[in-house]
């Protein structure tokens, strides 16, 4: 019996130990913990954090990584929570944030790590309220929007607004909005509602930025907000007047740096302390011409030159 | 010779217990992801959790700054329209599949069929949410002159398609099991192909039907990728066809990479997984017991 | 005597010559059995239609962007443009890593259950174990990998946690299909092994596996079409939004670092990305679909060849 299978035996043997050796060279070759000194030559920057910010984040990561490619950042979404979350769980270098952090996650961090974070702007982002291109509607107020999106908000149908919205058959007015954990989500409802109230129930909460422009692009009942850079051509941004009777603009990257636009925030980058060396070189650059480039090309606003100039310098001295 | 001899029986006793270790994996495995998932909600479900609020409240607003409110009614709504409507029509093609399967077709096309649901089943859910997403979406807008397409039809035809190869293959191994004997005891008698699977086979394997019927449920109730991409995610409960819901699982899939570690949130999360986990659980005992039932005979 | 000659004509026996047509009652019944093997036809039709609708469709709405470089590139231009290269090396590694670790676990643990044990309460409540962990939900794994895993274990968000995950959901299956395979070997080969005095796993290990390759790896095989495709559970464990990695290399990533992956990289592309091509998350799902059928016909071809290669 023994001597039947012996070959085929041994062969098994054989094969167990060069998976395992296999197996423990991958396990060699890139160590755990992110900024790490490099085993074999990669710097790892973890990024993490808004799904509004995250194409932009991963764009500049993939030309980063052309320019420096011993460096490697990596990019995950999961919304400006998150970000923050994995800054004061210490699992991310650079948290990105299309809100401010609350005093309570600044407490929260300085509690659990020891370290401040230091906030960056690095870019603005102008949040258009989007409509289907059909659509007669061509601007609107904060408190309609209120009315539309709050809880216990009177507006249901697209005849309330005042116009024939001919290409909606039913007159429904269908509100998309983001889950609720997402920044863009957190930012319109204070912008709109303030801390009190919450929005209706009911709206279609979809997953990203893109999901919600597509969406409205082939309902044309629909109504839905996400970041000015996610346009596209089967859509129209409308006009945003503060209050009834103010005079109302579009989202644009003028509007939203003179504060004209009432619904523009700033973009927000973290990091715990003082940024190790290869991440303060990643935000230079992000700072700086191309990197700011990049930012217009995805449809956000690129800091005015003095702004970033200035960040530039507060980084060089945070040395 | 001894030395041989010993190392053969010791090495023969480390293998047997290597491989008894392996067999009782699976229970370890089951009960490590009950005992994981139900430890990282259990803080809230101890110390703040209202049950009949959870239960019966439709307001979920877990990241509200004034007023948060955990009530998961309208995603169980979600859940059971979407698996319903999958189950209307997956369990008659489904049935009828293993049934023409089985019974009616010969040894060639029975292989092709079988090969052609199993690959029906291959396919990965997020593609199933991809076509939900677009394709379907698209059509239901243009057949139902519906204002959106993302709804509990869409997720509910998605479902079927999905739960379909599961119905099919057990109930093809449930109608299989029933004895040949009753089957040339019936065509002694004279019926046709069809007045036996009608009048003998159906209610001979009525057990191992229902718990494909069962499996099929499961598998509807635990699928998250194809309803988050292709039920709209609205928390509400659905009054027609065309409305928008969001299901238990979805809610998880899309608000987990969001909510802080240990916050409030993360552990109502936690604890919808546990729900999930004990209804899938529940009836994946009941169709195995249904199972056991008919051997027992 | 009068025997009847040949010429004779024969007279048909008085009422035989409607012995076998049909009465209304019997036509009456094969319409009903025509009928009712029409309807079930088209219930089966109907189920196999969707695949290849849906394969065709996906494959006409890719053709513009598939090519080997879109293969072989990495995503460019804010992943807008380019191949899909570094996302096709993490599912790789994913169904590599996951695979070898389910596949030995599942295969000792269906010999165990066909082989070692007695009918006592604990085989069945092995056997209900393995029936309910087939049926969790992916969300549950999910859940369980970023709980056990990822911060219980310190893994982190890691290749070697979502593996883990991937790991402990594609483990039924692989016991199940081994157990069949391994009590589809007759119990006469074992008796003989036994009578002529090999232990138990001498039995097995010379006989009873070697004959039943066919169907363990079977398993395992269809289990990687499983572990390709699945996104919940790694969404949270090791899959990333996005990682550079050099354009064509192998050993891009480490065990403990994050990964892209085809479903992940799938699911961002249509819900996260604005200004995508069209066709590209077409090409993506075709691309995973193709690999998933593509995997699965090696895996019947192999069934089929085995079978016809049985000797019993």
């Amino acid at each position: 019996m023994t001597v039947l299978r012996e070959s085929s035996g041994r062969s098994l043997h054989m094969a167990c130990i060069a998976l395992a050796m296999l197996v423990a060279v991958t396990a060699c070759s890139r160590e755990g913990e992110p900024t790490d000194l490099p085993a074999t030559g990669k710097v790892v920057v973890q990024n993490t954090g808004s799904d509004t910010m995250v194409n932009l984040a991963q764009w500049w990561a993939e030309q980063y990584a052309e320019l420096v490619p011993a460096v490697s950042v990596e990019v995950s979404g999961g919304g400006s929570g998150t970000g923050i979350a994995a800054l004061i769980n210490g699992t991310a270098d650079i948290a990105n944030c299309s809100r401010q952090m609350e005093p309570e996650e600044i407490r929260k961090a300085q509690q659990n790590t020891g370290q401040d974070p230091q906030e960056f702007v690095v870019g603005y982002d102008a949040l258009a309220v989007y409509v289907h291109r059909d659509n007669p509607l061509n601007e609107i107020n904060l408190e309609q929007l209120a009315e539309i999106y709050g809880e216990d908000g009177r507006i249901d149908k697209w005849s309330q607004l005042g116009i024939e919205n001919t290409a909606c058959k039913s007159d429904e007015l269908i509100r998309v909005s983001r889950q609720s954990n997402s920044g863009t989500y957190y930012y319109f409802r204070a912008a709109l509602l303030g801390k009190e109230r919450d929005f209706r129930l009911g709206s279609r909460d979809l997953h990203g930025s893109k999901d919600v422009v597509e969406l409205v692009g082939r309902t044309p009942c629909a109504i839905g907000y996400s970041g000015m850079g996610y346009t596209n051509d089967r859509v129209k941004m409308l006009k945003i007047a503060r209050k009834t009777g103010e005079p109302a603009y579009g989202p644009a990257i003028e509007t939203a740096l003179d504060g004209s636009y009432p619904i523009a925030r700033p973009l927000y980058m973290y990091t715990l302390g003082r940024p190790s060396k290869e991440t303060r070189k990643y935000l230079q650059w992000i700072y700086s011409d191309a990197g700011q480039a990049i930012v217009e090309e995805t449809g956000f606003v690129p800091l005015p030159e003095k702004e970033s100039k200035k960040a530039s310098a507060r980084l060089e001295k945070v040395e | 010779m001894e030395d041989r001899r010993r190392f053969g029986f010791i090495s023969e006793l480390l293998i047997e217990w290597i491989i008894r270790l392996c067999g009782i994996s699976a229970i370890v495995f089951v009960f490590g992801i009950f005992f994981f998932v139900f430890r990282e909600g259990s803080g809230f479900l101890f110390h703040k959790l209202n049950i009949v609020e959870f239960f019966t409240s439709p307001e979920w607003y877990p990241s509200s700054v004034s007023h948060k409110r955990y009530g998961v009614l309208a995603l169980i709504a979600g859940t059971c329209s979407v698996t319903a409507l999958a189950m209307l029509i997956a369990v008659p093609f489904g049935l009828g599949a293993a049934i023409f399967v089985s019974e009616f077709c010969g040894p060639k096309l029975k292989e092709t069929f079988k090969i052609v649901i199993e690959l029906l089943a291959a396919i990965p859910s997020v593609v199933w949410g991809f076509i939900g997403l677009t394709l379907m979406n698209e059509l239901i807008i243009e057949l139902f002159d519906a204002p959106i397409g993302l709804t509990v039809l869409n997720g509910g035809v998605i479902l079927a398609l999905m739960s379909v190869p599961v119905i099919v293959s057990i109930g093809e191994d449930a109608l299989k099991a029933v004895p040949d004997s009753y089957r040339e005891a019936a065509e002694a008698l004279g019926a046709t192909h069809w007045q036996m699977t009608y009048k003998v086979l159906l209610p001979a394997a009525k057990n191992g039907l229902l718990a494909a019927v069962l499996l099929g449920v499961a598998r509807a109730v635990g699928e998250t990728m194809a309803v988050l991409m292709a039920t709209g995610h609205a928390v509400t409960i659905p009054h027609s066809l065309l409305d928008s819901v969001r299901t238990l699982t979805a809610t998880i899939a899309a608000e987990l990479g969001e909510a802080p570690v240990h916050s409030d949130h993360y552990q109502v999360l936690f604890l919808i997984g546990v729900l999930l986990f004990t209804i899938t659980f529940v009836v994946n005992i009941t169709a195995d017991l249904i199972v056991k039932g008919i051997r027992r005979e | 005597m009068d025997y009847p000659s040949k010429t004779m004509k024969q007279e048909p026996v008085r009422g035989s010559e409607n012995l076998f047509a049909q009465t209304p009652f019997v036509r009456r019944k094969k319409r009903t059995e025509w009928v009712a093997r029409s309807v079930f036809l088209l219930m089966a039709l109907l189920m196999v239609c969707p695949l290849i609708f849906i394969v065709c469709y996906l494959f006409y709405k890719a053709l513009p962007i598939l090519s080997l470089d879109f293969l072989l590139a990495n995503p460019a231009r804010g992943m807008r443009a380019g191949g899909i290269w570094a996302p096709f090396v993490g599912t790789i590694y994913l169904i590599v890593i996951s695979l070898l670790v389910s596949a030995p676990i599942g295969v000792l643990a269906a010999i165990y259950l066909n082989e070692y044990a007695r009918d006592n309460w604990l085989t069945r409540f092995i056997n209900l174990a393995v029936v309910n962990l087939a049926g969790v939900p992916s969300i549950v794994h999910a859940l369980f990998g970023l709980g056990a895993f990822v911060l219980f274990a310190q893994m982190g968000r890691s290749v070697l946690a979502a593996s883990l995950t991937l790991a402990i959901m594609t483990l039924p299956v692989i016991i199940a299909s081994t157990r069949e395979s391994l009590g589809s070997v007759p119990m006469a080969f074992r008796e003989a092994c036994w009578n002529v005095g090999a232990t138990r796993w001498q039995t097995i290990r010379q006989i009873v596996l070697p004959n039943s390759v066919s169907g363990i790896l079977t398993g395992i095989i269809l289990q990687v079409s499983r572990a390709a495709g699945e996104t919940a559970p790694i969404m949270f464990t090791g899959a990333v939004f996005y990682k550079a990695i050099p354009e064509g290399a192998i050993f891009a990533y480490g065990l403990f670092d994050q990964c892209m992956a085809l479903s992940m990289h799938l699911f961002t592309i249509t819900t996260q990305v604005p200004g995508v091509p069209e066709a590209l998350p077409y090409g993506i799902a075709i691309v995973l679909v193709g690999t998933v059928l593509l995997v699965n016909a090696v895996s019947i071809v192999f069934r089929v060849a085995f079978r016809s290669r049985k000797k019993w």
